[in-house]
């Protein structure tokens, strides 16, 4: 399937047209970061913690393999059945598969953004199985039929009284309630229906642990835990690189996710599987995808080190200013911006320069991904793919043919302090203006400081 | 002690009193000035566009006019991270470029950490409100940032504490972007002006007089939409208030 080019900032400039919207939008998400930024304060060792979480993230990723067979054979031993996916189509295939063979027609999934990268509900439905979102956000999209606009606050673009419409549709709650309470309890309601009947339980998984192989999913409302303990039927989907060592390792993330991701000292639920319940079975999927290739790269290859926290889209001024789906791709934000482009650079071409290289995401990330050079070296390669519009290339190149000529650049700017206060505004501030769309020119001074300079130097 | 100072090809056109306050501040602590008048651009333009090969001369062009100078001195932030973390890309192995990384310095790191000059003297009466230039602030560390847990510290604000009468706006967000970004301001021309108003709004409320920054291009954003939007703040690069300027539209 051809994609069509993916232009961020035309995007961004019709969610900022709202102007209300994207303020609000930006200060729900600001509030989140704030409230971060607290919670980090509270652990003195919290710098110390980001190198190690580096640290072990680095070390498992260069001796991956080995760490896989590890996981394989301690899950094994357990009795958890481990299937190996390269692409996405092999993941959807294989957990289509193992459902079919249990003759299951309704499942309930708590959060997974795997599971949204290679896009299985809609595989599953077309099989006739029900899928049910379990996670209170992710149902409200569900419902909406949109996808999720943040990794761990998938609804975070709606509005309460958006969700009151929402689930009155779906749900006939009363037409304009908007209280979370009541809104809350509604779905509550509504899913415990749906845990009831479910004959098989989808998971993500955060952490696998190689030495164990056992894994551990965190969540804030209890749904993974109840979505698998009522069927006989649990699939884990995982990423390759959600793997650590050792449990030891464990206490670093755990300590940083829900902190760095919310503000809270620590997810709600933090729950650890170590084989299937009696009676029943627990497979988990392996998924490369893609991380293989990410993997190789020398440049990129830090980027495999995310535990999807969503810290970096909270901070993102862009992130916040642009809406998630402004990025057309399950991970939106500056991590999304890495992974996408990384991927497609011609369908993502635009998204290495939805990005003022502020660095505040490098600065937030607890695994320390230098997210933003990661984004200077992929507008590199968007000129390398020749995916640099040439207007773009044209002006770079005219203004290197100016500023290698010194002589060139005293005159261009001597012209242009000149010409410029002399012309008439709309022969200015036009179209073709971007910068003085909302913003005016600096006042051109007589002189410059070269010639003020030379002028002292010569006196 | 003689430097070779650093000036900005838009601050060298657009911001010449910038660069002459510059100059005064060091001059007055004894520092020894040359100005090389073939420096033209660091290629950040370029650079931060990913047009690599356009960039590459002129990284040469810079390390040939200041290999020289015992130190490099430039009052922007910006140029100065793409100087120390950028030109590796084009000028590893050449000779004297590992030196030329180790003594390029920002205008206020100059000051505090290789002249360790005493509180500078002066008064500047008026409420200031330090943006935070990006560049200055996570590429050089220059201050503490807020994403980051450990003792807080800024140099800007050491240099201009000991001004007589000063005080500081507490901002709500201590560090955001303005979002001019270079290319950025215009590529992504609306993200970039709703994140200047969202700073200038936030300095509004704190009751900034002066907006001050280490970096004259987050100021160029600012001040072009404080013009359009009719808004009167004061906009002094660090360097003009250190040079005793006084505040020009005071009514
Ligand atoms: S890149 Fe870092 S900050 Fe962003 S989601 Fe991943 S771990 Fe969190």
């Amino acid at each position: 399937m051809v994609q069509p080019r993916i232009e961020h900032a035309a995007d961004a400039a019709r969610f900022i047209q709202n102007a209300e919207r994207a303020h609000w939008h930006d200060q729900a998400l600001w509030f989140v970061r704030a409230k971060r930024d607290k919670a980090v304060a509270c652990v003195p060792e919290w710098e110390m913690l980001r190198d190690r979480a580096q640290q072990i993230k680095s070390h498992t990723l260069a001796h991956l393999a080995d760490y896989l067979e590890q996981f394989e054979q301690n899950a094994t031993r357990h009795g958890i059945q481990i299937h190996w996916a390269r692409t996405a189509d092999d993941h959807n295939r294989i957990v289509l598969e193992i459902l079919q063979q249990h003759q299951v027609q309704r499942v309930v999934k708590s959060k997974s953004m795997l599971t949204e990268e290679c896009g299985l509900n809609p595989v599953l439905e077309q099989h006739g199985i029900e899928v049910v979102d379990t996670d209170l956000g992710e149902r409200i999209v569900q419902f909406r039929n949109e996808p999720p606009s943040h990794i761990v606050l998938p609804a975070i673009h709606i509005k309460k009284e958006e969700v009151g419409q929402t689930f009155h549709e779906h749900l006939g709650t009363d037409e304009g309630a908007s209280d979370p309470n009541y809104l809350t309890e509604a779905a509550r309601q509504h899913l415990r229906g749906k845990f009831m009947a479910a004959e098989a339980g989808i998971t993500g998984v955060n952490f696998a642990i190689a030495e164990t192989g056992g894994f551990v999913v965190c969540t804030n409302e209890g749904n993974a835990d109840i979505g698998v303990s009522l069927p006989k039927l649990h699939i884990a989907c995982m990423g390759i690189e959600k793997l650590i060592p050792r449990a030891a390792d464990l206490a670093v993330f755990t300590r940083m996710l829900a902190r760095n991701a919310t503000g809270q000292p620590v997810t709600t639920y933090t729950s650890h599987f170590q084989g299937p319940v009696p009676g029943g079975q627990l497979h988990v999927v392996l998924v490369d995808n893609g991380r293989c290739t990410l993997r190789a790269s020398d440049t990129f290859r830090d980027a495999l080190r995310c535990i999807r926290c969503g810290a970096c889209l909270n901070t993102c001024p862009v992130y916040r200013r642009s809406g998630g789906y402004s990025y057309h791709a399950t991970v939106p934000g500056p991590i999304g911006s890495v992974l996408n482009a990384t991927r497609d650079v011609k369908t993502y071409h635009s998204l290495p320069f939805a990005c003022s290289l502020c660095a505040s995401c490098s600065d937030v990330c607890p695994v320390k991904i230098p997210l933003h050079e990661s984004l200077l070296d992929l507008r590199w390669e968007v000129v390398q793919q020749g995916q640099l519009p040439w207007s773009k290339r044209l002006m770079m190149k005219g203004a290197s043919f100016v500023f290698k000529r010194t002589w060139l650049y005293n005159l261009g700017g001597r012209v242009a302090r000149w010409v410029l206060p002399k012309l008439p505004r709309p022969l200015v501030y036009n179209r073709l203006n971007a910068w003085g769309q909302q913003r005016d020119l600096p006042e051109m001074p007589k002189k410059s400081f070269r010639q003020i300079y030379q002028e002292r130097d010569e006196r | 002690m003689r430097i070779g100072l650093f000036i900005p090809c838009y601050v060298d056109q657009f911001y010449p009193d910038v660069a002459v306050a510059t100059v005064e501040v060091l001059e007055r602590l004894g520092v020894e000035i040359d100005y090389p008048t073939q420096q033209t651009c660091c290629g950040q333009p370029m650079a931060n566009t990913g047009c690599r090969h356009e960039t590459r001369p002129l990284a040469f062009k810079f390390l040939k006019t200041f290999k020289d100078y015992p130190y490099v001195v430039c009052p922007s932030g910006s140029c100065v991270a793409m100087v120390r973390h950028h030109y590796r890309e084009y000028l590893d192995g050449q000779p004297g470029f590992e030196e030329l990384v180790g003594k390029t310095y920002e205008f206020c790191e100059f000051l505090v950490d290789v002249l360790k000059i005493d509180p500078v003297e002066g008064s500047f009466p008026h409420k200031v409100g330090i943006h935070q230039s990006c560049h200055a602030l996570r590429h050089l560390r220059l201050a503490s940032s807020s994403e980051r847990v450990g003792a807080s510290f800024s140099k800007m604000r050491q240099l201009l504490e000991p001004l007589e009468g000063i005080t500081f706006s507490e901002l709500e967000r201590t560090d955001e972007c303005c979002g001019f970004g270079g290319t950025f301001s215009i590529n992504e021309e609306a993200v970039s002006c709703s994140m200047g108003l969202d700073r200038i709004a936030d300095h509004q409320r704190a009751g900034t007089e002066v907006m001050t920054a280490p970096d004259m291009s987050c100021l160029m954003h600012m001040t072009g939409l404080l013009q359009r939007q009719g808004i009167r703040m004061e906009i002094m690069h660090i360097a003009q208030i250190l040079a005793g300027r006084e505040v020009s539209n005071e009514k």
